[in-house]
């Protein structure tokens, strides 16, 4: 987005929590589209993209700052963390495809510490053992009475993306999750 | 005598002496052991008066030494607002400070008001509420329901709110293990060896089940509970193994989900304040291993529920586990052999055991052998007919079953064995069928329904090798079964001797034979005796569902983990069917009783549900507003100023909106954003309105009709590109809206080029709305046009706007001139402010929710869901104008031609003028046209929108009436109890009926 | 809680994620406009609701979000199988062949 240079006030700004084992941050500022594409534009967006769309379940790739992650058979979320705008990358790629900007739409919480997963499993009824959910899974999913798309970076690292109205519910809830663990 | 109780005995029992704890029972003062429960630490104590009981106020001891204790209740108190009540004492753990209160007596425990229920007891016989209190009818509420309510309950809630925090944390394992006595360590032990991923839960502080009491158990050479402590330990050091104490599992639901609670701070003195006082687990398990043991029935006899008696194993689990002597003096009264170990364990440390009562005529030949080296008389064939004593047992009468001369022997405790019951409660839970075994007279699990196990006693599996042998096979087998990678285990456990538990007896005892006037107790809790059982069946109840809801048998806290198979043998008796075809009663969660803290965990507080806010929030906060619930929105509802209440408020942001400008924050619409080359095909088949030929930069107002022609929803559709809308939705509409559209599109038009992304948060919406709108913003915006000429009325334009990128609409909800300009969330508050900051001075006022319905009411724009109701029609609401007349094809389009939809005299909506030109109607208020006609009067509509306008100086209103676009200018009447209201139909346009204003 | 066998996911998922939606293979007429009041209601009021085997639709809202197809007990509560929106209706005895837990034999049943 070519508006970068103004700063955006992030919903989550200054917050904190956590403890020893596990640490809650808001993420920084991201951009982000919401894509779509049928089976055969596949490998044309992922051109345009500089990053092949994964196609199973579950999967992320991820190429610097660029993150693609498998939504649903036609659905991935593309979260840029650098400065190479998505949205011009996908208007290059002229195969039949959906790009939505939805940088603002979406904010996102760090949750990283060797017990990420316990905190998570408060409200999200997924297995997230490194068996079910190894690093580089990402899913849609529920968290308490809310949706989040659930990422893990790092064996003890998960990234949350939910919608921005319901990311203080999600931060306090995961402040909630980390007591007393 | 030790400090920890006069009944303690040096060198029984597992706790240590040294590590004394105080605590106090009803304000004295006592000194128990660390790893006492409240109910040990009592009776060394030699305290076995705890309670009353429910209906009879009958004076209660303590019957058990575990979960299923249905008679020791008492509150337990850490502050004014922690307070539990019903507390089991026998589950509770002492610790330093403890304060627990007896419950359910007034005044004092051993002089209670209430105990006169006891000697009117004629009038609380089994369904004593459905036939007592019948007469005379206004009696019940003003007099018998108050009454009862004082009189009725168990304990006290707290008033204030609870303090603690409760945690919650779903789990996922390959096999789960429940009860951790002999089996479920074995079985976890060979699940956990096996490499699967293994939960073990025990409801007690540690494991050990049986083992606590069972002092002849011996396991690899060691006695039973130092092996259960060292097996504990093994799976407590594996990384693959959960072991969770203080731990139950309470409800048993669909595909192996089962909820466990923990117990986290209720035994510590002083918890850390961020531990949660109670954690769920809500586990799901590839395997689930039931290995909950089985719970010792007592006997019915007369006066069975004098403090002092008890269970022959918890008086065991006194002596072994907690080194606590139930008295001095102990009778036996047994119908199996498990009693006699307990009679033994006791005289060797010293009790006086006067005789060991057996109703069998010839019990185990070196069970009696060893009665007589120890010096123990053994009657058998006998019987205890009856209890002496009132706040403690003092004697006991034995005579002959068949008859004879009674003995009265005098005792100080008395415990007793009818034998034991396979908890089949988990089993039963998961929907399996339990089947009667007719040789041991018990229900076994029989027909399983999920993917689950019974080992040990809960299975019907007698003994200590047969019990190791299964838990081996079975935990290897589910580990295999749920783990792909499991391996061999190497567990292999060598068994010493221990006793066998099968046998006994079910139903009442002599002495409590039908016809006898006795109070024999088979569910403690409730006061059921087995006289109400037999009164029940005798007034009809057949089956034994209607009787456990007539006498209310098993009804309690402890479900009848006691009194369910006594009740059902009585029953059957009398029924004169064979206990099978009588059939037992369904277990449901939960297992043991749940608190409400632990049921609700994080869902209280700031995070009971989420809530939203939009971009501009703290400068709406911050400008005085005042914010009203939409939904899970806040929403800044007007903004008063000083000295203004709300209608002064709305009356002035009304009137700035209509001669300078307002300013509104529309963020909560939803939106959603349709791209694709069938985008228009698509929104045309969505809408009732026309889309093909919408033009790029172009907005409609639309439609969304369900298929039965009723309005769904309501927005305005921009056109971005060829393949690219913008569609916005009513703020509560946009979820399902969304849903609506991804259904049709998914599986009635799957081949339509089109997908839908929600945009809703990803655009902050500021209108600005009146006659100086276009002043106000024009400086800000870049790469528009706003004149009228270049982007008139209901256009949409992409830009910039303070330097970010913008959508701004041309459209209005107010009926002046505006726009709604869309800019990404995080920017909106940076928009808003600057937009203020030039209107403010220009005269622009703020505006909310409130202002915005008077405006848009004085315009007659509807808003779905308060104008319409689920059934109104897009004519019914008079907008026949958005229904495409060429289109063949639309959601709606065959329920719109439907004969009731077509006939005449539907409701419809249209707007009310009040003749005294000062009422405002009460929205939801109905309407009929002759105001002198009969109660009950015809209503023939109702009042859907009202409001002050202080634009039009009078009251407007809009109705659903029926006929009613054919009623213009009649009179009609809305009777209200301080009077009628006399109304004139009217249009629904108060204001501008021309729409001129719009394009200025 | 259940969990559902989302066929796009390729897994089971819990409950949570996922939203039911009414009894399956009941497509909209394409004639629609055209229709009898009867066609019409049987299309659009009328349901089976039958005890035992079910055809329904579930979404998987909070996940992939798509819709798909179910067959179910409403017995005992049992997904027999799932499958892709717009695949045939598949052969019951099969589905219940393939998915059925034994129910007739735990293994500490005895």
């Amino acid at each position: 987005m070519a508006e970068a240079q103004i700063a955006r006030e992030l919903p989550l700004a200054g917050r904190a929590a956590g403890g020893a084992s596990v640490s809650i941050t808001p993420a920084e500022p991201a951009m982000r589209v919401s894509l779509r594409a049928p089976q055969e534009s596949i490998a044309a967006v992922s051109k345009g993209l500089g990053i092949d769309l994964p196609t199973r379940p579950k999967q992320s790739a991820v190429a610097g700052a660029r993150s693609v992650l498998w939504l649903g058979p036609d659905e991935w979320l593309v979260i840029e963390e650098g400065d190479r705008d998505p949205m011009a990358d996908l208007a290059r790629a002229t195969a039949l495809h959906s790009a939505v900007d939805v940088s603002h739409r979406n904010t996102a919480i760090l949750v990283t510490g060797t017990q990420v997963a316990d905190v998570l499993n408060a409200g999200c009824p997924q297995d997230l053992s490194l068996e079910a959910f190894p690093v580089g899974a990402c899913s849609r999913t529920v968290m308490g009475k809310i949706e989040v798309v659930l990422f893990r970076t790092a064996e003890d690292a998960f990234r949350v993306e939910c919608w921005r109205s319901f990311s203080d519910y999600a931060f306090e809830f995961l402040r909630d999750a980390a007591r007393g663990l | 005598m030790s400090a920890a109780g006069a009944n303690r005995i040096a060198g029984a029992g597992r706790l240590t002496p040294a590590n004394t704890v105080r605590f106090t029972f009803d304000g004295k003062s006592y000194t128990g052991l660390q790893g006492d429960t409240l109910a040990s630490a009592l009776i060394a104590n030699d305290v076995h008066l705890v309670g009353r009981s429910f209906k009879y106020h009958r004076p209660r001891g303590i019957l058990s030494a575990g979960p299923e204790e249905p008679s020791a209740l008492v509150g337990v108190r850490r502050d004014a607002s922690r307070h539990t009540p019903n507390i089991r004492a026998t589950v509770q753990e002492i610790h330093d400070g403890l304060d627990a209160v007896s419950q359910n007596r007034w005044p004092s425990l051993t002089f209670d008001i209430g105990a006169l229920n006891d000697i009117g007891s004629p009038m609380f016989s089994a369904g004593f509420y459905y036939k007592t209190f019948m007469w005379p009818k206004a009696a019940w509420k003003h007099i018998y329901e108050p009454v009862i309510r004082n009189a009725a309950g168990l304990g006290v809630a707290p008033k204030e709110a609870d303090p603690d925090n409760y945690a919650a944390r779903y789990v996922h394992c390959d096999v789960l293990v429940i009860g951790g006595g002999v089996a479920g360590l074995t079985a976890a032990l060979s699940a956990a060896e096996s490499g699967a991923r293994v939960i073990l839960c025990d409801e007690n502080a540690h494991p050990g089940g049986a083992l606590r009491f069972e002092g002849e158990a011996r396991l690899d050479g060691m006695a039973g509970h130092d092996w259960a402590v060292q097996a504990a330990g093994r799976l407590a050091a594996m990384d693959n193994v959960r072991l969770l104490t203080r731990t139950t599992a309470f409800g048993y639901y669909a595909q192996n989900f089962v909820g466990l609670v923990e117990r986290v701070t209720d035994h510590l003195a002083a918890p850390e304040p961020d531990m949660p006082r109670e954690r769920v687990w809500q586990v799901r398990a590839g395997k689930v291993i039931i290995a909950a043991g089985a719970i010792e029935r007592h006997m019915v006899f007369a006066n069975n529920d004098r403090p002092g008696i008890m269970l022959a194993s918890a008086a065991r689990t006194y002596l072994n586990h907690y080194g606590v002597a139930v008295g001095r003096k102990v009778g036996v009264y047994t119908a199996n052999d498990s009693a006699y170990g307990a009679a033994f364990d006791l005289k060797r440390a010293g009790a006086d055991i006067p005789a060991i009562v057996d109703l069998r005529d010839e019990p185990d030949a070196g069970l009696v052998e060893e009665a007589g080296v120890l010096g123990i008389r053994v009657l058998t064939g006998h019987a205890v007919t009856g209890a002496g004593g009132k706040l403690r047992v003092a004697s006991m009468s034995v005579e002959p079953k068949k008859g004879g001369r009674t003995e009265v022997i005098p005792v100080d405790a008395l415990i007793m064995s009818a034998g034991w019951t396979p908890s089949v409660h988990m089993f039963s839970q998961s929907r399996g069928k339990v089947a009667w075994d007719e040789e041991t007279g018990r229900f076994l699990p029989g027909t399983y329904a999920q993917e689950c196990a019974s080992i040990g006693a809960c299975n019907g599996t007698d003994g200590l090798e047969a019990t190791v042998n299964e838990a081996l096979a079975v935990g290897e087998a589910a580990a295999k079964a749920a783990h792909p990678k499991a391996k061999k285990p190497s567990v292999a456990i060598s068994v010493g001797s221990a006793g066998k538990w099968a046998g006994g007896m079910v139903g009442a005892g002599p002495g409590a034979e039908a016809g006898k006037v006795v109070k024999a107790f088979v569910d403690f809790q409730n006061d059921v005796t087995a006289k109400d059982i037999r009164l029940a069946v005798q007034e009809g109840m057949h089956s034994i569902e209607h009787v456990k809801r007539f006498t209310t048998n098993g009804m309690a806290t402890d479900q009848g983990k006691l009194s369910n198979l006594h009740g059902l043998a009585i029953a059957a008796e009398a029924l004169d069917k064979p206990i099978p075809k009588v059939g037992l009663t369904t277990f449901r969660p939960p297992y043991t009783p749940t608190t409400f803290g632990a049921i609700v965990n994080h869902a209280r507080g700031k995070i009971f549900d989420p809530m939203r806010r939009t971009p501009m929030h703290a400068a709406e906060a911050a400008a005085g507003a005042v914010f009203e619930d939409v939904g899970q929105w806040k929403r800044a509802w007007y903004y008063p100023r000083a000295g203004e209440d709300m209608h002064a408020a709305v009356n002035r942001e009304c009137r700035t909106v209509r001669e300078v400008a307002g300013m509104f924050d529309a963020s909560t619409l939803g939106k959603i954003e349709v791209v694709g080359p069938d985008a228009a095909k698509f929104l045309n088949i969505l809408y009732t309105n026309p889309f093909l030929k919408l033009g790029v930069g172009r907005l409609r107002y639309g439609i969304m009709c369900r298929e039965d022609g009723f309005i769904y929803d309501d927005g305005v559709v921009g056109r971005l590109a060829e393949d690219r809308f913008h569609v916005t939705t009513t703020t509560g509409g946009a979820p399902r809206v969304l849903h609506h559209m991804e259904d049709y599109l998914q599986t009635e038009f799957p081949d339509l080029k089109v997908w839908l992304t929600s945009t809703s948060e990803q655009w902050a919406v500021i209108a600005v709305q009146g006659p100086k709108a276009r002043e106000i913003v024009e400086p800000f915006v870049e790469g528009i046009d706003l004149s009228n000429e270049a982007f008139p009325h209901m256009s949409v334009a992409e830009g910039t706007v303070c330097g970010v990128p913008a959508r701004v609409f041309r459209m209005s909800f107010t009926g002046e001139a505006g726009y709604e300009i869309n800019v990404p969330a995080d920017y909106g508050r940076m928009v808003w402010d600057a937009i203020y900051e030039r209107g403010a001075p220009m005269g622009m006022c703020l505006y909310g929710t409130e202002t915005m319905h008077v405006l848009r009411a004085e315009k007659g724009y509807i808003i779905v869901g308060q104008d319409t109701d689920g059934t109104v029609t897009p004519h019914d609401a008079g907008l026949s104008w958005a229904i495409g007349k060429k289109k063949t094809d639309f959601v709606g389009v065959r329920g719109l031609k439907r004969p009731d939809l077509v006939a005449e005299g539907r409701r419809q909506l249209v707007g009310l003028k009040v003749k005294d030109g000062k009422s405002v109607l009460e929205e939801g208020a109905q309407i009929v046209d002759n105001p002198k006609q009969a109660i009950p009067m015809k209503m023939i509509g109702w009042v859907s929108s009202s409001y002050w306008s202080e634009n039009c100086g009078a009251p407007i209103a809009m109705a659903l009436v029926e006929n009613g676009h054919n009623r213009m200018g009649e009179t009609l009447y809305v009777p209200m109890p301080d009077g009628v209201i006399e109304v004139e139909v009217c249009g629904t346009v108060f204001f501008d009926e021309e729409g001129g204003r719009l394009h200025g | 809680m259940l969990l559902i066998h989302c066929p796009y996911c390729g897994e089971e998922r819990p409950e949570l994620e996922f939203r039911h939606a009414g009894e399956a293979h009941i497509a909209r007429p394409e004639n629609i406009a055209e229709i009898s009041d009867e066609d019409f209601a049987h299309y659009f009021f009328y349901r089976d609701n039958p005890k035992g085997v079910t055809f329904e639709r579930w979404r998987h809202m909070h996940g992939c979000g798509r819709f798909f197809n179910a067959v179910r007990d409403s017995v005992s509560d049992k997904f027999l199988t799932t499958y892709k929106a717009g695949e045939p209706k598949p052969d019951i005895a099969d589905a219940a062949n393939e998915n059925q837990i034994n129910t007739s034999k735990g293994q500490g049943a005895k």
